[in-house]
């Protein structure tokens, strides 16, 4: 009981001096260097949302889903088209895009959980999306097919016309929402069942779990928060085009848990973070990113299995073992 | 009265009879083994127990029940844990969050998203650990445990569903002599205290007959014998297949 007390009152003072960073970061940035770096700031938030709902399958339920892409682009489709479509109100677009998310992760759970094996449920996953994806290209006369969406109508009040502080803070404070309520998610009695689950799900099943229904909450979950980080995406962009449905996205963000550290929360943040910004600048500088991020990945993978945070937590539980002794 | 009651229990793998008609009855209150060289049919025969493969042929009843065709939660709900012949745990939970886990579940508040997991039945963990000796290892990872603890912390998930009925495959398979003597008197101790019913399989002799109150030994997936410690001991086709040159293989 002691040390949950003496970790709280550390965890204040993180917060004490990471609130006036996230405070500073859009002033500093916007105006000291340039518009383009609080466009990138927001950009990793985005995909560290994402990335970070997508973990809550992958690293705290076990579940390998290659099919994320569809829930992020759902979300940011069904935003973009009822603000395009309808004089639907902006709070109201962006509920009925993370419900959409959320449903489109109750069907496709529904018929994956089942499966057992990685392999077999990253197939189905992958399948499903690839569905969507082909879905929203074709259907020209209500998505507007590989023209995409441009001009997002976003509101004046988060506008990005002029400036990018509004929404940045916009941003922010719906990121940290959403990142608040996974953390307590995983620090639950329903965090525990699903980390029992990745562990072994044949016990969990021999303490009476059910186990299919536990992934397909988790799963639902998931896509939920990857729906909000999809409508984020959205206006941030305030232009989308069917690729954010398609496959490549689903395995960025496997990359981005898997090179930040899948089994510590903070660690796909940390992967989005290094994926967006290396992405940003090896591509000024060589056209051959892809070769740059694969020898990371591999290097990563053969030396931090754990991912970058990984290898931070561990170091720092040794360093705490040797200070108590 | 008969806790568990099993009639002409088959299961064949293939062309292989694993388990060949097999009745048996465990009395409420006693402490039963199963007893047999290895491919016997003994894990086999407790993976039909406890739901984990549909049987081909016969029925199970579980306090009275008709259970043959449930599924291995509603056993467990029911009041039948079991455990595994190769340890069956949380790895990379500590050996605390193991015990806690199963309780979380059994008290129905698995789906609870918003409250402090480690506030949780720590009484009720605590009991369990110190029952099964590892309060000492509570915040330890469970993969770093050796061989014997992990068995115990298994043994520790299977009471921490609340089971009348406990099934143990091979409660001390890979422990010391020691280890295994101390085994003995912590699953008698622990019958005892929660008044519960074993059924277990094992393959070292000294340990099933200063223990049971009936002994069944299965060979080829049948029964060949079955009755109190000292019958099976004077019994003629006991010694010939399992008192031999090959005795009590401990792996």
């Amino acid at each position: 009981m002691q040390e949950v007390k003496k970790s709280s009152a550390s965890a204040w003072l993180v917060w004490l001096i990471l609130i006036p960073i996230f405070l500073a970061i859009p002033f500093v940035l916007e105006k000291g260097i340039s518009q383009y770096y609080l466009y990138l700031a927001i950009k990793v938030m985005v995909w560290a949302l994402f990335a970070m709902s997508f973990n809550l399958a992958l690293g705290y339920g076990g579940m390998m889903s290659f099919g994320h892409a569809a829930f992020f682009g759902i979300g940011a489709y069904t935003c973009s088209l009822l603000l395009i479509k309808t004089s639907c109100p902006l709070v109201l677009a962006f509920a009925a895009a993370t419900f959409a998310a959320a449903a489109a992760g109750l069907i496709i759970g529904y018929l994956s959980v089942r499966i057992k094996g990685i392999f077999f449920f990253a197939t189905i996953t992958l399948s499903f999306a690839q569905l969507a994806y082909i879905l929203v290209f074709k259907w020209r006369s209500f998505t507007f097919g590989d023209d995409g969406i441009q001009g997002i109508p976003v509101p004046e009040m988060i506008s990005t016309d002029e400036t990018y502080i509004k929404y940045y803070f916009f941003a922010l404070v719906i990121t940290v929402i959403c990142i608040y309520l996974l953390w307590k998610t995983v620090r639950s009695p329903f965090g525990l069942m699903l980390r029992s689950l990745r562990e072994n799900p044949e016990r969990a099943v021999f303490f009476g779990m059910k186990v299919e229904n536990y992934r397909l909450i988790a799963f639902v979950i998931s896509a939920f928060f990857s729906g909000v980080a999809g409508v984020l995406y959205a206006f941030l962009e305030t232009a989308i085009a069917p690729d954010i449905l398609f496959w490549s996205m689903s395995g960025e963000v496997i990359l981005m848990s898997v090179l930040g550290g899948m089994h510590v929360f903070l660690g796909p943040a940390i992967g989005a973070a290094i994926m967006v910004l290396l992405n940003t600048f090896i591509t000024s500088y060589t056209e051959y990113w892809p070769l740059c991020l694969g020898i990371t990945l591999i290097l990563i993978v053969l030396f931090f299995p754990g991912g970058v945070a990984g290898l931070i937590h561990e170091r720092y539980t040794i360093w705490r073992k040797k200070k108590a002794t | 009265m008969a806790i568990l009651e099993i009639k002409g229990l088959r299961k064949s793998f293939g062309g292989l009879a694993a388990v060949a008609g097999v009745d048996l009855e465990v009395q409420d209150g006693h402490i039963d083994s199963i007893i047999g060289p290895n491919g016997a049919g003994k894990s086999t025969l407790f993976n039909l127990i406890s739901g984990y493969y549909p049987c081909d042929g016969g029925q199970v009843f579980f306090k009275g029940k008709d259970i043959t065709g449930l599924t291995p939660q509603k056993r467990v709900k029911m009041g039948m844990g079991r455990s595994f012949q190769v340890t069956n745990i949380f790895p990379k939970l500590t050996v605390f969050e193991n015990i806690q886990a199963t309780i979380i579940y059994r008290i129905g508040k698995g789906i609870n998203f918003f409250s402090d997991v480690r506030k949780y039945a720590a009484e009720e963990i605590e009991e369990i650990l110190s029952m099964v000796e590892l309060i000492e290892q509570a915040d330890d990872m469970a993969g770093i445990l050796s061989a014997g603890d992990r068995k115990r912390l298994e043994m520790g998930i299977v009471l921490a569903t609340a089971p009348d009925l406990l099934l143990l495959d091979e409660p001390t398979c890979g422990m010391s002599p020691a280890e295994t003597s101390n085994t003995i008197e912590l699953i008698k101790k622990i019958a005892q205290d929660k008044s519960l019913t074993v059924l277990f399989t094992e393959h070292k002799m000294d340990m099933v007959f200063s223990i049971s109150s009936r002994i069944t030994v299965m060979n080829f997936g049948a029964i060949i014998a079955a009755g109190k410690p000292d019958d099976i001991r004077a019994n003629e086709k006991v010694q010939q297949i399992y008192f031999g040159e090959n005795r009590c293989s401990s792996k």
